[in-house]
């Protein structure tokens, strides 16, 4: 029976694996190719360089700006954003107290809330980031204004246009955009937490803080994990691509206070003609984005509980 | 539950971060993988005085439009010309406003079209273009006589420049720019006349009058600052009229000592002053093109940096008694080696045929009824640009914006300035000179000094790096 399983997995797999393989692991393996090449992306022809590319990215600045900020993106967006989303999923579930005779139950108004921040989900990302550009704007928009109407003049400044604070601008609207995504997931998890273990918890006088850290999150955990890597591909990939080619637009800000490296993967290969090296920094973003999912798997391998 | 099942979890966990999470991110790029064309051109049809390129008459035309300001219908009404005169070719014009997403897949696998207006953000890159081949010598209709006069070759009726501007070392002309663009500071007549004032010839009348309107709480000055590459179309001009022409062929040939020049020091303090003395409008480094154009319609402020299709982009937000006017940059005193009226002006929409497309004879004879006087004016007419065609403005009303610029064209005359970095490196005017270096700069947040050295780094840097291709003025 033990023998049999695998056979029985891969018979089942062969086809989605035959089509992974086709087309997503097949043009990966040519795009590492392509790293060692001169190709431009405007004409078929090109030649090997070896290892060229990889030599020029080493001393690239902009490249390294773009891996920074990356970075940043990959360990500050999950920890903002999941911790935000537990917190109001939290205050939303169990939060609560001694409401319509049940022990545990949500704060006032919790079904409304859950409306509210799912409602950024529905917009698309280009949208959401049209949006905050026309809210940045130095001059005619409602975040300066606001300031102004709450007596906040000194704190005005031209927002996307001042590399101090363009990345920040822009980092929170992705934090804005997704974080009610996680509300509804860590929700869903939430209620599957058996009520009994609340009720005990009261019962020995366990306040909010206590329950949170001692029920709630170890059980979500799972679910925070793939939250975690979720959020991480959103940070690394399309997302902040999106979100930073739309607000920001040009090269990725003031004095490429914003570039990441999807956009200067973009840039490299459909502005400026330079295909072969953009592969490269490709390269470069997927042993990023391996490097960053093998940690949060090792890191996250714990005892799991049933209930 | 043990650890040694194969969990569905596990699986899928396992599977992610293989690959299915970072994979597609490098994929997505050789979905435009290279094949190679084979040479499948049409057979030329026989040259007559009426078809002096020898256009084969029932072969297929296919036709690219960049969609931008200018729209399509001035090719559409050209393409009709083309079907007039050869009746029996099939032609297709198709528009898109991602020219290299669409075309870049098909110039690696060598069907490219037969014409192709490269133009817009996703302008694919003319160095590289003409560095591996893929465009056809424009030699031939140059040398073709005009469709208007046969005694005349296209080459005669042209704007002086543009067929200049379409080589890259040495004789072949690789581009025809359609469009004639004319850059410099524009303004709105109206508001200098409420403050009684002139358009101010040298530095230190622009100095008085931006002090005038701030006193009206007026800015002197915005410009896109989210692209700050517009700051050039002012001031490199007023860098090669402080000291000639030089100054600007030593920054296009990426010299090591181009941005240390006097005059490009001058050039930079007499901007940072704008700063310095606040008259840059409040929050301009956070707009884009159209928010400061639209703040500049409004009267916020006097001046903006921009080009001759700022009248057609900027139509919706212009007041009708705008007035609006372009001058040639201020120069900085009596000391300056070009006088008053020296001025950007050069091509726009570069029209290219592929060296791989099927019919480049029809290519170029579209182009040939493009640049003739009917279709030029028709051009005009419509988008309120000049084209590339000398002349072809007789009996038309201009709007009062491409009036001015049609009369600071004459009054530049042989002080017309081309910096070709704009073109030739796209990259480093763009990215690194116009927003690392110049944004910075006029956003107060690096000074002049700092600004040239920098300037200097990135320009020694492109001359170094042998993956660009490198250009120099004859």
């Amino acid at each position: 029976m033990e023998h049999g399983k695998y056979r029985f997995i891969v018979g089942f797999l062969i086809v989605p694996l035959t089509i992974y393989a086709v087309f997503v692991i097949w043009p990966f393996a040519q795009s590492i190719y392509y790293s060692f090449t001169d190709w431009t992306g405007l004409s078929p022809d090109f030649k090997m360089v070896g290892f060229d590319n990889y030599i020029k990215l080493f001393s690239d600045e902009v490249f390294w700006k773009s891996l920074q900020h990356s970075l940043l993106f990959l360990l500050l967006l999950p920890l903002v954003t999941i911790s935000l989303a537990l917190f109001f999923a939290f205050m939303i579930n169990v939060g609560g107290r001694r409401r319509k005779n049940s022990a545990v139950s949500g704060v006032r108004g919790s079904s409304f809330y859950k409306i509210v921040y799912f409602f950024p989900q529905v917009l698309s990302i280009a949208i959401v980031a049209l949006l905050f550009r026309f809210a940045y704007n130095p001059r005619s928009g409602s975040l300066n204004a606001a300031l102004d109407a709450v007596g906040l003049s000194a704190l005005k400044t031209a927002w996307l246009g001042d590399p101090e604070t363009a990345l920040w601008a822009v980092m929170a609207v992705m934090v804005w955009s997704t974080v009610g995504f996680f509300v509804v997931l860590f929700s869903a998890a939430m209620t599957s937490i058996p009520r009994d273990y609340y009720e005990a918890a009261l019962l020995d006088g366990a306040d909010r803080i206590t329950t949170f850290f001692r029920i709630t999150l170890p059980l979500l955990w799972d679910t925070v994990q793939s939250g975690w890597i979720y959020m991480g591909i959103l940070a690394l990939g399309a997302e902040a691509f999106a979100v930073v080619q739309i607000m920001t637009t040009g090269p990725g800000g003031p004095a490429y206070s914003t570039t990441v490296l999807p956009l200067y993967v973009y840039l490299k290969a459909f502005r400026d003609g330079q295909a072969a090296y953009a592969t490269t920094i490709g390269v470069a973003l997927l042993v990023v984005t391996l490097a960053f999912a093998a940690v949060v798997l090792k890191l996250g391998r714990r005892e799991r509980l049933e209930y | 539950m043990g650890s040694n099942h194969v969990n569905r979890r596990n699986l899928i966990k396992q599977a992610a971060a293989a690959g299915l999470i970072a994979v597609p991110a490098v994929g997505a790029l050789t979905s435009c993988a290279s094949g190679s064309g084979e040479d499948n051109k049409v057979e030329k049809g026989k040259k007559t005085k009426d078809n002096p390129l020898g256009v084969n008459k029932s072969a297929a035309l296919e036709i690219y439009i960049f969609d931008g300001g200018f729209g399509t219908k001035y090719a559409k009404d050209a393409q009709a010309v083309y079907e007039k005169n050869f009746p029996k070719a099939k032609t297709k014009l198709k528009s898109t406003q991602k020219i290299q997403s669409v075309l870049q897949p098909r110039f690696n696998g060598g069907t490219p079209p037969d014409l192709i207006d490269n133009s817009g953000a996703e302008q694919m890159d003319m160095g590289v273009l003409v560095g591996k081949k893929q465009l056809t010598d424009l030699t031939d209709l140059l040398d073709a006589p005009s469709i208007d006069d046969p005694s005349k070759k296209v080459r005669d009726t042209l704007r002086p420049g543009v067929v200049e501007m379409g080589q890259f070392d040495g004789s072949p002309v690789w581009i025809m720019y359609y469009a004639y663009t004319v850059y410099g500071v524009w303004y709105s007549q109206k508001a200098l006349d409420k403050l009684d004032a002139e358009y101010p010839e040298n530095w230190d009348d622009m100095l008085a009058l931006c002090a005038k309107a701030k006193k009206k709480g007026m800015a002197g000055w915005t410009y896109a600052g989210k692209h700050p590459y517009y700051l050039p179309f002012s001031l490199y001009p007023f860098m090669a009229k402080i000291g000639g022409p030089k100054v600007l062929e030593a920054i296009d040939n990426l010299e090591p000592g181009a941005w240390k020049q006097p005059a490009v020091k001058a050039a930079l303090e007499a901007y940072y002053e704008l700063y310095k003395k606040g008259y840059i409008l409040d929050g301009t480094p956070g707009l884009d093109h159209i928010e400061s154009q639209t703040a500049w319609n409004e009267g916020k402020a006097l001046f903006i940096p921009n080009g001759s299709w700022v009248e057609n982009e900027a139509k919706k937000t212009t007041p009708k008694d705008f007035e609006m006017r372009v001058a040639a940059p201020s120069g900085l005193d009596s000391g300056d080696k070009l006088p008053f009226g020296t001025l950007w002006a050069s091509g726009g929409e570069p029209f290219i045929v592929p060296a791989k497309a099927k019919n480049p004879a029809g290519g170029m004879e579209q182009l040939r009824i493009m640049l003739g006087e009917a279709s030029s004016k028709n051009f005009t007419k419509q988008v309120s640009s000049l084209t590339s065609f000398n002349g072809g403005t007789e009996g038309l009303t201009l709007p009062p914006g491409l009036q001015s610029a049609v009369d600071a064209l004459d009054k530049a005359g042989k002080n017309i300035v081309n910096p070709r970095i704009q073109d030739w490196y796209v990259a480093l005017q763009k990215e690194k000179i116009g927003v690392a270096c110049l944004g910075e700069m006029m956003a107060g947040r690096m000074t002049p000094a700092e600004t040239i050295k920098k300037a200097q780094k990135y320009t020694d840097e492109a001359r170094e790096d042998d993956s660009i291709t490198h250009y120099k003025h004859n």
